[in-house]
């Protein structure tokens, strides 16, 4: 199908931006790579009165490191996080998960502000910023907001954003010399949204977890950073040991059932990427199998 | 309310001015406005890749494009590609391997096949499938189309080398 008849109006700053929006209100929406906006548009699913492009506002489109943080800006495509030096070196997640973001064509065109605002539930990068503990920074009409990462995503669909504000950049600490990531997902093709994925970040020493942060994807109304990880932080790591968090992760998981699969097939395929994260960040390739029960 | 608005673009080269209306998609523009055909339009949501066309040198999906977003840049469809001989080897490729049959999805194919092949290297058998991933063709198995794209990165590097 076509989308519905719409006015249409290209920002010439973060400023002009706002003030369109503030002037529209309900009635207009953001456009950045249309990835997902057209596609919904075409469906018929959303007719927006006007659409506020984005696209050209070179002010929101770049990586850089400013100190311990990593400043993404909203409009950087999916294509630059994957070719992007600065990435692999300090947030090599973000990479390994864009790489299933859609197919190349589309990610020559979608942003990671518009993927975070988006907000999809079986979208990567919103596990993945939710695993890197970044901060997701607004403005709107009275200024900027910070919000953390954790607390953005609000839902299918839904985030802390409001119809007047504009998500302009996304912040991470540098990744530290001890950190180390997984990333995995079950989909059914290579490039389609995952059936269920997680994105983790950990700091290993001795042997043990003195830090776990796992991004699940998919398994829910929105990312989660599953509080299972508790469990193996700080203690020696024994199959008894992972499949009580297993267990414990399949009870904080909320899935939803949809074409793609049953929410018991979701919680066992969760329970299959915590193990083999476990035993690829400790290095012990006994866990994975090991723990199944 | 979403009145025409001029649009001006390259297309294969030439200078295009046009009157669109916002909603107008490129895939639309290029077939309907300019005649241009060859883009197909399968799905219009953006999962078939029929459409796919290059801007400035990049594969994008025309139906998930506005053509006033097309504004100042550069576009090249399967015409272009096509007459200036880009890829004449990879068609010839496709057509010796059967690597079509209705063909609606095989421009789609051959942009997403040579925007791979542009790389210097090889690509095996597994990264060429999933650069096509995202290209629906529902008549060969696909099979011929992998063998199609391999054979023409093996024929361009030995003419390299
Ligand atoms: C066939 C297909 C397969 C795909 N597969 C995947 C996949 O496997 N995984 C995945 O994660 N994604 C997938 N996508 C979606 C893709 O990643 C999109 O690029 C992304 O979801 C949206 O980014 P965008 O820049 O295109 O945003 P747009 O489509 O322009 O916008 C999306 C939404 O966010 C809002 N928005 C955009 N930018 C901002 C901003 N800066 N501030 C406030 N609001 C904003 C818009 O108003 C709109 O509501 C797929 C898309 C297609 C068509
Ligand atoms: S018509 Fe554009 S991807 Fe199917
Ligand atoms: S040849 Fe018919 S869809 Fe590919």
């Amino acid at each position: 199908m076509k989308a519905a008849a719409f006015a249409y109006a290209r920002a010439t700053s973060v400023v002009n931006a706002l003030e369109l929006l503030a002037a529209h209100g309900d009635r207009a929406k953001v456009l950045s790579g249309g990835q997902s906006l057209m596609p919904a548009m075409n469906l018929r699913l959303l007719s927006p009165d006007i659409l506020v492009d984005i696209g050209g506002l070179a002010e929101l489109r770049g990586i850089a490191v400013s100190g311990r943080a990593l400043v993404v800006g909203a409009l950087t495509r999916h294509v630059d996080l994957l070719r992007s030096p600065e990435i692999a070196l300090h947030a090599p997640l973000l990479r390994d998960a864009v790489a299933h973001v859609a197919h190349p064509a589309i990610r020559n065109r979608g942003t990671i502000g518009g993927s975070l605002a988006h907000a999809d539930p079986a979208s990567e990068l919103p596990a993945c910023v939710v695993a890197l503990d970044a901060t997701i920074v607004v403005r709107g009409p009275a200024g900027e907001r910070r919000i953390a990462a954790t607390e953005f995503f609000r839902g299918i669909y839904e985030t802390a954003l409001s119809s007047d504000e504009l998500l302009v950049a996304v912040e991470m600490p540098v990744a530290g010399h001890d950190a180390s990531f997984f990333f995995q997902e079950f989909a059914r093709r290579h490039g389609d949204y995952a059936v269920v994925g997680l994105a983790a970040r950990a700091v290993v020493a001795a042997g043990r977890f003195s830090d776990l942060r796992l991004g699940f994807f998919a398994v829910g109304d929105r990312p989660l950073l599953a509080s299972a990880a508790g469990k193996l932080i700080d203690a020696p790591v024994t199959p008894a040991l992972l499949a009580e968090a297993t267990t414990a992760l399949a009870d904080e998981l909320d899935p939803q059932e949809d074409q793609q699969a049953s929410p018991a097939m979701r919680r066992h395929l969760a329970g299959v990427l915590l193990r083999r994260c476990v035993a690829a960040l400790l290095a012990r390739p006994e866990l994975e199998a090991g723990a199944t029960r | 309310m979403s009145a025409p608005v001029p649009v001006s673009l390259l297309v294969n080269g030439e200078p295009i001015d046009g009157l669109v209306l916002p909603r107008l998609n490129l895939a639309d523009f290029l077939r309907e406005n300019l005649k241009l055909t060859g883009t197909h339009v399968g799905c219009e949501h953006g999962v078939c890749g029929a459409c796919t066309v290059r801007i400035d040198g990049e594969i994008v999906r025309s139906c998930l494009m506005l053509t006033i977003q097309a504004q100042g840049t550069s576009v090249e469809t399967i015409e272009g590609l096509s007459d200036n001989g880009e890829i004449a080897d990879l068609q010839a490729a496709f057509r010796e391997r059967n690597a079509l049959q209705c063909g609606y999805c095989t421009p789609g194919m051959l942009m997403t096949a040579q925007d791979l092949l542009k790389h210097p290297s090889v690509p095996d058998r597994q990264t060429i499938r999933e650069h096509l991933s995202g290209n629906y063709c529902r008549c060969t198995g696909y099979q011929a189309i992998v063998d199609a794209v391999e054979a023409t990165a093996r024929k361009r590097a030995e003419r390299r080398a």
